[in-house]
């Protein structure tokens, strides 16, 4: 808290020759920072067993987080204001780029996802939607005094849903999960009243059933049947669950040593290097590294709501706030998942999980934080 | 910075906010703890049952199957072996379309429905994931090849190649090797758990003959091996191996020679051929014609051929030798004339008139002899040489049943022979009880009568035959039928008559008269001969067609003739086989089946060079010493 407090007074840091001097100076924030790096470090160690030793899987993975990495030093460097005004136009072209998935999406895995640029490579629009609602949802509050009301709740429930519907039709549940989570968290924080708050809950406990015969996909239908009752198929639709269970399981107290997990080096455990990274780590970390992992993300979402309270004006603080606590539900949910407490949902592990583009937009999202962060003006109060 | 648009209380703004932030935190704080929870109780609290599961995945205990037995003749010639065989699998989880690679390799192989059925059936059972399904076994050369040029276009497809049970001689010993299939559940049912430990890792069971019957000794003993695999079911590493111990292999009493000649001088007749010696009971020729192709059995017969052979109305798979019941007619003269002698009813010097019938005082029934004009003057001798029927319906009807029954039992009449092959017919000897018990009527002199040369309701199989022409053989010293060279069981049967009895050299030697005798029934076979051969013929009256064949007249005329048949032993004074012969609507005995008998016996008791050279029992132990001593 001491050193936190002289950061917060770059006149006298400002020609401190330290580290930490230089990297206030890029606008990064050194205990976020370095979070992240212990972080991402033990999830490349993790990488490395999870893909049976495979040097190039953790290379490729590395160039993917030197690529986040690169784009968080971007984006730190951007002042919080130029990211509220152009909220609204990132927003609206992100929206039309996935109505033009839609149509002209590349289809892969049963699912159309991505957007071909032909010469430059593919990418998915969703990720985008990822820091473009909640950062809308937090400008329409900006322009707006809190706390929420109803019309204002009306609103920013159109903007969340139709991102999140144009995903979900993809069909992508884990990132239309996100994205709804993104916008949905920022009304919260904007004080949405509590009594909506429950309200909402009560419906959707009225809606899931409905949602479950008329919303889902057979294979999302059949992944909640799973959730409920895996070992009704345990070698088809169950055995995800049942050997990711297994491996955690068998991890113990100490865990089974790093390179020695049975589970997942022989195979059992089905997409060990991606969504189901963590039962590798519980299986060859054990308890230990799994609750050295959560205090890891807890020290990251700690880190991003202590700069949410530090905010000064009503976007950063939403946005900020937001982006710490999607972190989490990403959290949640993997974890949730992988151990059995929630259905299976495509939700990687952050930062952890191998691939993809979500990488890049978490660590896009930091940027964005440590912009918040480190482009404070001094208050006298 | 901010627009001004609106009046906003900002102070109040920053306290909904603080406090918004305040229960996200706590919100965070509570579900990280529930995850912390979560896993404590998978790793801490349930720690033991996710290790056994965990090593039960990886841990497999595997059984190995013992290499079955193989089986031998007496000269060493390889009967059934193990062969590799090359059969056609599906690693399902490898395969991107399953009813596309169906149809892909369906161009390259013939599939049949069944083998369809049968995949799809293994599939939908429980199973290991990347366990290989087969779906077609028996590939040939040329549909291996065919494949292995697609293979790379069809991933989890592949051939593995697997011991399978081999006949090399075909038909020629499909009735009495048997063959072995595809063990089924009803098998593993009938056996107890430590049995169905032991099949563990068997694929086939033997189902007929001596595959049957000496299935334990053949099988061997399961071997395990504990080996780590990955989910692929990939061996990575064996923590531990229990080898299996392999079957052990049979030699068998069957000498290819004799059995050869008497599928070849059987033809393609119906018909039987048991050759026996009579010094140990080892059963050197076991044919029954016509016979089938083990072979076709072993992966799972085609609907095809399983109709074929069903079909046929020579019945191919019908044991003729072994289950065939048929009237003895003539063969057992010289027993029921033992008997007679047993009985004091008649001796070797009383001579009777045969008009060419018998008739019972004061009764009009006409008995006839199968000469219409009768065979003049006769006595025991010549009763059996040119198998006078008149004598025997005398002797017979003096003797009556109940001593006829007591005496023929003595030789392996009416009752399982004990041949080490499962599935053996019972035969008949009728007797008063029999009759009233079976067929709950009184017994009659005519039933003697008939009984007395081997008619009415007497049935013996071939193999019968053979048994009982062997006691002759030794001299009433019983023998239980071996197939296999072990040690022999004892017989429960009691001797007939004492071996010192002379009535065994007369009856003997009128048998011997059947075939060099001037006027004996089989005086066919005996031209040329280099040994003296002892015989007697028979034909067993067909009475009946079975109710499902079809009416056609020139079939049903041939199939109205007589069975002829032959028994016999040589060397006459020093028996080293017995043969019996049945040809199915051969007509007379010693003009069709006699040559067979002839022609057996030549192949064991002539060398290479065509001289007499009598092979040595198999069993030199089992040789009755008092039948040794007699010679």
């Amino acid at each position: 808290m001491n050193t936190e407090f002289l950061r917060q007074m770059p006149s006298s840091r400002s020609f401190a020759t330290n580290g930490s001097g230089l990297l206030w100076r890029l606008h990064l924030d050194s205990p976020l920072l370095a979070a992240l790096l212990v972080l991402c470090g033990g999830g490349l160690l993790v990488l490395y067993s999870a893909g049976d030793s495979n040097a190039d899987l953790v290379v490729r993975q590395a160039i993917r987080l030197g690529g986040g990495f690169m784009a968080l030093l971007i984006l730190a460097q951007v002042p919080p204001r130029t990211y509220r005004f152009w909220a609204p136009v990132v927003y609206a072209g992100g929206l039309a780029l996935l109505v033009l998935v839609l149509f002209i999406g590349t289809e892969a895995k049963g699912a159309q996802r991505w957007l071909t640029v032909p010469g430059v490579g593919s990418f998915q629009p969703a990720e985008i939607m990822k820091l473009a609602v909640p950062a809308m949802v937090a400008w329409y509050f900006s322009e707006r005094s809190l706390p929420a009301r109803f019309r204002d709740v009306v609103l920013v429930l159109v903007i969340t849903l139709v991102p999140v519907l144009l995903i979900a039709r993809q069909p992508d549940l884990g990132t239309s999960l996100l994205v709804a989570a993104a916008g949905l968290l920022v009304l919260f924080v904007a004080g949405l009243s509590w009594r909506l708050i429950l309200a909402a809950l009560g419906l959707l406990a009225v809606a899931a059933p409905l949602m479950y015969f008329f919303v889902l996909h057979p294979y999302q239908r059949r992944r909640v049947d799973t959730f409920f009752n895996p070992e009704a198929d345990p070698l088809g639709a169950g055995w995800n669950i049942i050997q990711s269970k297994t491996a955690i399981g068998s991890g113990g107290i100490s865990g089974k040593g790093w390179l020695n997990g049975t589970q997942s080096r022989l195979d059992f455990l089905p997409e060990s290097s991606t969504d189901f990274i963590l039962a590798v780590l519980a299986e060859e970390g054990g308890l230990i590294g799994v609750l050295m992992l959560l205090g890891l993300y807890l020290a990251v979402i700690g880190r991003g709501l202590f700069i949410s309270w530090h905010a000064q004006e009503t976007f950063s603080r939403l946005l900020a706030s937001s982006l710490a606590l999607t972190f989490f539900i990403y959290v949640f949910v993997n974890i949730g998942m992988v151990s059995g407490l929630l259905p299976v949902v495509g939700v990687p592990l952050p930062l952890i999980s191998y691939g993809g583009t979500s990488i890049v937009t978490l660590l896009a999202g930091f940027g964005i934080l440590m912009s918040i962060h480190t482009h404070r003006k001094l208050m006298s109060h | 910075m901010r627009s001004p648009m609106t009046f906003r209380d900002h102070h109040n703004e920053g306290r909904i906010f603080s406090t918004r932030l305040l229960w996200s935190a706590a919100i965070v704080l509570v579900l990280m703890g529930v995850l912390a929870g979560r896993m404590f109780w998978l790793q801490a609290i349930q720690h033991d049952r996710y290790i056994t599961l965990s090593d039960k995945n990886r841990v497999q205990t595997q059984a190995i199957a013992p290499p079955r037995g193989l089986i031998f003749d007496r000269r060493g010639e390889l009967l059934a072996d193990n062969q590799p065989d090359f059969s056609l699998a599906l690693i399902v989880e490898q395969v991107p379309n399953i009813h596309d690679t169906l149809a892909l390799v369906a161009e390259k192989i013939a599939l049949e429905e069944a083998d369809i059925e049968r995949f799809w059936r293994r599939v939908r059972s429980p199973r290991r994931p990347w366990e290989p399904v087969p779906l077609r076994a028996r590939l040939t050369e040329e549909e291996i090849a065919r494949v292995a040029v697609v293979q790379h276009e069809m991933p989890g497809v592949r051939i593995d190649a697997n011991p399978i049970r081999h006949y090399p001689h075909d038909e020629l010993f499909s009735h009495v090797l048997g063959y072995v299939n595809r063990i089924n559940a009803e098998d593993l049912e009938r056996m107890t758990l430590d049995e169905q430990a032991n099949y563990s890792g068997t694929h086939f069971y033997g189902r007929l003959g001596v595959e049957r019957h000496y299935e334990r000794l053949l099988h061997g003993r399961v071997g395990f091996r504990k080996v780590e695999t990955n989910a692929r079911g990939r061996i990575l590493q064996v923590l531990e191996q229990i080898p299996p111990l392999p079957g052990e292999d049979v030699h068998l009493h069957l000498d290819i020679r004799v059995q050869q000649a008497a599928w070849d001088a059987l033809g393609e007749r119906r018909g039987a051929v048991i050759a026996m010696d009579p010094r140990d009971g080892g059963i050197l020729a076991f044919v029954s014609r016509p016979g089938f192709d083990p072979n076709l059995f072993v992966t799972g017969i085609s609907h095809r051929d399983f109709s074929t052979y069903r079909d046929d109305l020579d019945r191919p798979l019908f044991n003729r030798a072994l289950q065939g019941q048929y009237p003895p007619g003539s063969t057992l003269k010289p027993i029921t004339g033992l008997a007679g002698l047993d009985a004091g009813v008649t001796d070797w010097q009383r001579t009777m008139w045969d008009p060419g019938y018998y008739r019972l005082e004061g009764q009009s029934r006409v008995f006839r002899d199968w000469r219409r004009q009768g065979h003049g003057w006769v006595d025991m001798h010549k009763s059996i040489v040119e198998s006078c029927d008149t004598y025997f319906y005398d002797m017979g009807f003096k003797m009556g049943i109940d001593r006829m029954h007591d005496f023929k039992v003595r030789f392996a009449l009416g009752d399982r022979t004990g041949i080490d092959l499962p599935g053996e017919a019972r035969g008949i000897m009728p007797s008063r009880a029999w009759k009233r018990a079976v067929r709950g009527e009184p017994w009659f002199h005519g039933d003697t009568i008939n009984a007395s040369i081997g008619q009415g309701y007497m049935l013996t199989s071939p193999l019968q035959l053979a048994v009982s022409t062997a006691i002759f053989a030794r001299r009433g010293e019983p023998v239980v039928p071996r197939v296999a060279q072990l040690t022999p069981p004892a017989s429960p049967i009691e001797p007939a008559l004492s071996p010192e009895s002379r009535h065994w050299d007369r009856m003997t030697a009128a048998m011997v008269d059947v075939v060099h005798g001037a006027r004996g029934t089989a005086r066919a076979m005996g031209q040329g001969a280099k040994y003296r051969i002892a015989a007697k013929t028979g034909t067993a009256q067909v009475f009946s067609l079975g109710k499902d064949e079809e009416y056609n007249a020139e079939e049903i005329a041939e199939r109205l003739r007589d069975h002829a048949l032959i028994v016999g032993f040589a060397p006459a004074d020093n028996p080293a086989i017995v043969v019996a012969v049945l040809v199915e609507n051969g007509g007379s005995g010693g003009s069709s089946a006699g040559p067979v008998a002839r022609q057996v016996m030549d192949a064991w008791l002539l060398n290479e060079a065509g001289e007499l050279e009598i092979p040595p029992a198999a069993i030199p132990g089992a040789i009755p010493a008092l039948m040794a001593e007699h010679r």
